[in-house]
């Protein structure tokens, strides 16, 4: 994964509460068996409409979302990530994410960190006044910044460590092999194993 | 489990929750410095979906698939519901089950495929061969994983990247869950079910309010319930923002359990049952946030929105935007309304529908299926409405031919399907056409989800039944003036 330091884009609004992940990206196009190209399927639906946000040339080659509360509730897909950084987005911004989606964004290296509702009021308002004007996420120093604005992003330390070194997680918990292993032994017997019944 | 979780002692000396003591007992390494916990991994269930990027993970990595024995497949998401003989239509559908029969085979992976009599969704497969239990770790590619929290095992969703991490290390890097109880006393009246309690909990915390949190579904609603009503609760608290959502194993459980086919036998069975009953939140042990709900005063409950905390009493009306304060739910309110094309103080009751769908992860265990047939049983379904009846597993759809359950169904008007997710998310042929309005037993009422521009109003079993009886949104209690013919219920069992 490549790391992650600081990104400067351009920051597009997504005045919407409740984005959940079937909106981000429609069921139909997760039946690829790929990981990426996914770019033409983010916000699909959405997209037909001409007066959608990401249709407004301000917003053209936008790599910061900025959203309202809960964005990515739902299902689990891993896709919506995909879509979101095949776009061309690197950060989103929102005061509140589904959890399963944060936790997809950090392992696919989109950065999704938290602002308070006042900040995303204050951000909104900032975008509203230029449209277009680029934002600089900074994740070693946690903060957003757009004009004369600067705000606070929240995300928790292991996953901002694990961008910020561009880590894979599979190779940092195969360090701990001898322990895997010794928790095996020591499993209850009668769990069940899916092997077939004879 | 939070802060709390950092002064925890393994010897059982500060007083638990039931995810506390699970959690602990899967805790492989406990992270240090801001690290998330290892936690071990007891049973992964695959499916087409979210299992293809990562089989290729292992593969580009040259990683073996650690523990096959903990692994098992199933084809559901894309699978069609007719004509399951033949070649699957969609080419990319068919290439993705293609794909899951390839990875399965080569990295030696339990697979039920389509027309096996073991496939179906895969949280219906998992409880009914035994393989869900009490106090174990259960993942999935799919947010309703949180369903197999009903038999007190610690289950949850997760993405693709995590599913490649389990199949290679058979662990999950996990941060502290913090826990909420959802009280949920009282008795529930006759044509009230545990659909019915799931939505009001959403409603009332709101599809963030899990967030962060394990639920752990209590109290003597939940008590009362069947397992199959147990897991309906759990399966949709992630529609609440939960990953998780437990109910406290105990004899409704084990009964449930016992004989079936991954189960323990014998010495093992007694020396499980021993186990489990220590996994109840200790009386003293202390939630880091506590719901009520009154289970006397809950009546049938419908979405009218677009999303899952968008609902009310079926005898209520459509909300009036205005009126509500916070500025985020009112615009949220005000774009559902658009797109569902209702009018604010329209009764609930007046709304028609075009469709109704019996069926999903959420609603199509055989329960389910006798709660439908028992409203419709002796009826003819409404004129121009189509309905859909989707067994949730193949197994399931046997179970119920056997019990005639499928005359009953195919007498009413209803089509009678074959396994899988269905008209749950638009992701295989059965799909609403744009602007089509459906009444639906499954989970998530997005915009576009059972297909695009289609309309969802999420229900239980009997509501989707008395709605295919009316043509409108209906409780069984809305039929009594409908009578059944005399001796109609007699001549379809018999048949």
């Amino acid at each position: 994964m490549e790391k992650f330091t600081t990104v400067t884009g351009v920051a597009a609004p997504m005045k919407r509460s409740n984005v959940d992940t079937d909106q981000i990206i429609p069921a139909v196009y997760l039946k690829r068996v790929t990981k990426t190209g996914f770019d033409d399927a983010l916000f699909a639906a959405w997209r037909q409409d001409p007066e959608f946000v990401l249709n407004q040339p301000a917003f053209a080659g936008a790599q910061v979302l900025v959203a309202g509360p809960d964005f990515g509730t739902g299902s689990s897909r891993e896709h919506a990530v995909w879509a979101l950084r095949d776009f061309g987005f690197k950060v989103v911004l929102s005061p509140r994410f589904g959890d399963i989606f944060r936790g997809n964004s950090g392992k696919a290296g989109l950065l999704a960190a938290q602002i308070t509702e006042e900040d995303l009021e204050r951000i909104w308002a900032a975008i509203d006044a230029d449209p277009g004007a680029k934002m600089t996420v900074d994740l070693e120093a946690r903060t957003a910044t757009i004009g004369d604005l600067q705000v606070a992003i929240e995300i928790d330390d292991y996953t901002r460590w694990r961008l910020l070194e561009g880590l894979d997680d599979i190779g940092l918990t195969l360090r701990n092999e001898e322990a895997i292993s010794e928790f095996e032994a020591r499993r209850h017997k009668w769990l069940p194993t899916t092997l077939p019944i004879q | 489990m939070s802060t709390q979780h950092d002064v925890l002692t393994h010897d059982g000396a500060r007083p638990r929750t039931l995810a506390e003591k699970v959690w602990d007992d899967h805790l492989v390494v406990k992270g240090e410095d801001g690290q998330p916990d290892l936690i071990y991994i007891d049973l992964h269930l695959v499916h087409e979906v979210t299992s293809p990027q990562a089989f290729d993970g292992l593969r580009t990595a040259d990683r073996p698939l650690r523990r096959v024995d903990l692994t098992i497949a199933t084809e559901d998401h894309n699978t069609p519901t007719l004509a399951i003989d033949k070649p699957i239509a969609d080419p990319t559908s068919r290439i993705q089950i293609e794909t899951l029969r390839t990875n399965a085979a080569e990295f030696g992976v339990r697979l039920h495929s389509l027309g096996d009599k073991e496939q179906g969704i895969v949280h219906v497969v998992g409880p009914q061969l035994g393989l869900t239990m009490p106090g174990v770790t259960v993942v999935c590619g799919d947010s309703h994983t949180s369903t197999h929290g009903a038999f007190g095992a610690m289950a949850f969703g997760i993405g693709t990247s995590e599913v490649e991490h389990v199949m290679a290390t058979q662990t999950l890097p996990l941060n502290p869950f913090k826990t909420m109880a959802i009280r949920v006393e009282g008795t529930l009246k006759p044509g009230v079910t545990a659909k019915d309690i799931i939505l009001a909990v959403i409603a009332k915390i709101g599809t963030g309010g899990g967030q962060g949190y394990v639920l752990e579904f209590r109290g003597s609603a939940i008590r009362a319930l069947s397992m199959e009503g147990r897991m309906t609760v759990c399966n949709m608290s992630i529609e609440a923002g939960a990953r998780a959502g437990m109910v406290a194993p105990d004899e409704t459980t084990f009964a449930y359990l016992k004989g079936r086919d991954h189960a323990p036998k014998g010495a093992d069975w007694d020396e499980a049952v021993a186990y489990w009953k220590t996994l109840p939140t200790d009386e003293s042990a202390v939630f880091d946030a506590e719901v009520f709900l009154d289970a006397d005063a809950l009546e049938p409950f419908v979405t009218w929105g677009t999303n899952p905390g968008q609902g009310a009493s079926l005898s209520g009306v459509v909300p009036t935007p205005a009126e509500i304060e916070d500025p985020n739910e009112r615009s949220a309110a005000e774009r559902a309304l658009e797109y569902m094309d209702l009018q604010p103080g329209t009764p609930l009751k007046d709304v028609a529908v075009d469709a109704v769908f019996m069926g999903s992860c959420t609603n199509s265990r055989i329960e389910d299926l006798r709660a439908f047939a028992s409203v419709v049983q002796g009826r003819t379904k409404a004129e121009g409405v189509r309905v859909m009846v989707v067994p949730g597993s193949a197994r399931v759809r046997l179970e119920a031919e056997a019990e005639g359950l499928d005359k009953i169904i195919t007498d009413f008007g209803a089509e009678w399907r074959f396994a899988g997710c269905s008209m749950c998310l638009g992701m295989n042929p059965d799909q609403l056409a744009p602007g089509e309005r459906c009444a639906s037993t499954s989970n998530r009422n997005f915009e576009g989800r059972q297909g695009k521009g289609g309309r969802t109003h999420l229900v239980s079993p009997l509501v989707a039944a008395a709605t295919a009886v009316r043509g409108t949104l209906s409780s069984p209690s809305d039929l009594d003036d409908i009578a059944v013919p005399a001796g109609a219920i007699a001549e379809s069992m018999d048949a």
